[in-house]
């Protein structure tokens, strides 16, 4: 494993205000925080977190990126976020052991053939890397897929993307941390964000359990938890909280040489840098704040896990735990304005937004910088839901990650 | 894993059961008068509290009727 730096960051007392707060120190938070300084120019910012940094989903997901998604829209956000994943080591001078091993999409049925290779070739002309395997091609990529198919649900067939992988997530958020705190930036934990201070319909502030705090803009950060805070602001969003669970084996001898996800089984598996198996599945249908998932799902992902890879049948399960994701109608997150003036909301994001994180830090820090979108994050805007144009991702992100 | 009161069969596990989300939303009485603003938010606008949250399950492995409880969802304990 990589060394760390000597130093991460300060832990400073608050100051009365500041020119951006962001709440949430979580991943997309503290990407924001770092492009508004290294992109902006805005130094004068707080992230304010109720835990402790990164504690959230940031801790808690299973660390896939890819950016083969079908649609235009989405295609450019998560691709731009896969170029600047591609050069995160060197510009946070951190090494976030990024490690491009491929990922697979597994076809189990004709519908699921169909989506995958239509999905390659909206990938293609997004300039997006995807290639598809055929249950030959996919056993030569990664010997341990059971290809089998005379089981239940057998593999049909493949979509690749080369160049998508996983990263070290901890290692992400303390580089993201390290370099913002570095350019200026007050992070600041254990500091909850209870109610907002307005004037009229513009918010001045933010009241937390550290006293009140003034900003000249407010950016929401807070995954899961948007819905409460959009609630203390009084307005709604098109959201709803879900547990999603993960697990993660003991340490094994490397043997799953990339990343494997189903949509239609639903796991989605790979090998952590220091040999743990990490695993996902399903959100829970109902809605909580627990923070812990029902059994039954980790069951049915186990079953689909060892179908697909008999190999498995004596690792055993060291850890399991849950995040609380925010789910959108349409599977896409929300980046933009919200009904109070000077409040910009970042969510909805749900199973899969650890792989935007520097392109949702890259275009929320544009937003809070010039109170306007970027052009990436333009089409994700909140109105999407008055006017109709959705961004239907539940193929390609709901939920294999 | 959830236990679940039907009033009709009594608890049972949360396997037994489809979740069908906010209760009481009822459909719009006007729809022509709706704006536009109004339609998304009945369309894709749903209560989603940390706390209590009267919701439709159904008991669709069992007597297949649908029925409202409060649960918390801030601990799962069902409160009506
Ligand atoms: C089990 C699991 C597996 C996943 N797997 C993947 C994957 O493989 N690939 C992928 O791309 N994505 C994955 N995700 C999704 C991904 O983790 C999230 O989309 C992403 O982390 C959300 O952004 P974030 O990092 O800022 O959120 P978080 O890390 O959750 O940050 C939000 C922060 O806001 C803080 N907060 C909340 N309320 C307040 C308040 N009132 N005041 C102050 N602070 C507050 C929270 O404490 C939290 O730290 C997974 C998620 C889970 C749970
Ligand atoms: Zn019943």
């Amino acid at each position: 494993m990589s060394e760390h730096p000597d130093r991460l960051w300060r832990n400073p007392e608050p100051r009365s205000g500041y020119d951006v707060v962001i709440v949430g120190g979580g991943g997309h938070g503290l990407a924001t925080a770092y492009y508004l300084a290294a992109n902006h120019g805005i130094r004068n910012v707080a992230v304010l977190e109720k835990g402790w940094l990164a504690g959230g989903n940031m801790a808690r997901n299973t660390t896939i990126i890819r950016s083969n998604y079908l649609w235009d829209e989405s295609a450019a956000i998560y691709e731009h976020a896969l170029k600047l994943w591609e050069g995160l080591s060197s510009e946070l001078d951190y090494d976030i052991l990024f490690s491009q091993r491929g990922v697979l999409n597994l076809a189990h049925t004709l519908q699921d053939v169909r989506e995958g290779t239509r999905r390659v070739n909206a990938n293609r002309l997004n300039g997006v890397d995807a290639e598809w395997l055929d249950p030959d091609q996919v056993r030569e990529f990664c010997p341990i897929v059971n290809t089998a198919q005379d089981v239940r649900y057998p593999v049909l067939g493949a979509t690749l993307q080369p160049r998508a992988g996983i990263a070290k997530h901890d290692h992400v958020a303390w580089a993201f941390a390290r370099k913002a705190d570095e350019l200026g930036v007050d992070l600041i934990q254990g500091c909850e964000v209870t109610g907002f201070l307005k004037d009229g319909n513009k918010v001045i502030g933010v009241d937390t359990n550290l006293g009140p705090i003034y900003a000249g803009r407010v950016g929401l950060a807070a995954a899961g938890h948007s819905s409460v805070l959009a609630s203390l602001a009084g307005f709604r969003l098109p959201v709803q909280s879900h547990p999603l669970q993960a697990l993660v084996s003991e340490l094994l001898e490397p043997v799953h040489p990339c990343v494997v996800m189903s949509n239609h089984v639903h796991v989605y598996v790979s090998q952590a840098h220091k040999g743990e198996l990490v695993m996902g599945a399903g959100i829970d249908p109902y809605n909580s704040y627990t923070q812990r998932g029902s059994v039954h799902v980790i069951e049915q992902q186990m079953a689909a896990a060892l179908e697909l890879f008999p190999l498995f049948a004596r690792a055993h399960v060291l850890r399991t735990w849950g995040g609380i994701v925010d789910v959108t109608p349409d599977a896409s997150p929300i980046i933009g304005p919200t009904p109070v003036d000077e409040l910009f909301v970042n969510c909805g994001w749900g199973t899969g937004g650890f792989k935007a994180t520097p392109a949702s830090g890259w275009t929320y820090a544009h937003t809070l910088a010039t109170g306007k979108a970027h052009a990436l994050n333009e089409p994700f805007a909140l109105e999407r839901f008055t006017t109709g144009a959705l961004i239907d991702e539940h193929g390609a992100a709901a939920v294999a990650h | 894993m959830l236990l679940i009161p039907c009033p009709w069969c009594g608890d049972r596990d949360e396997t037994e059961f489809h979740y069908g989300g906010q209760a009481g939303v009822s459909y719009p009485a006007r729809p022509a008068d709706l704006s536009d603003e109004d339609w998304g938010e009945y369309l894709f606008v749903r209560d989603n509290p940390k706390g209590p949250l009267a919701e439709r399950w159904s008991h669709s492995a069992g007597c297949r009727r649908w029925f409202s409880i409060t649960r918390n969802t801030a601990t799962n304990e069902i409160v009506r």
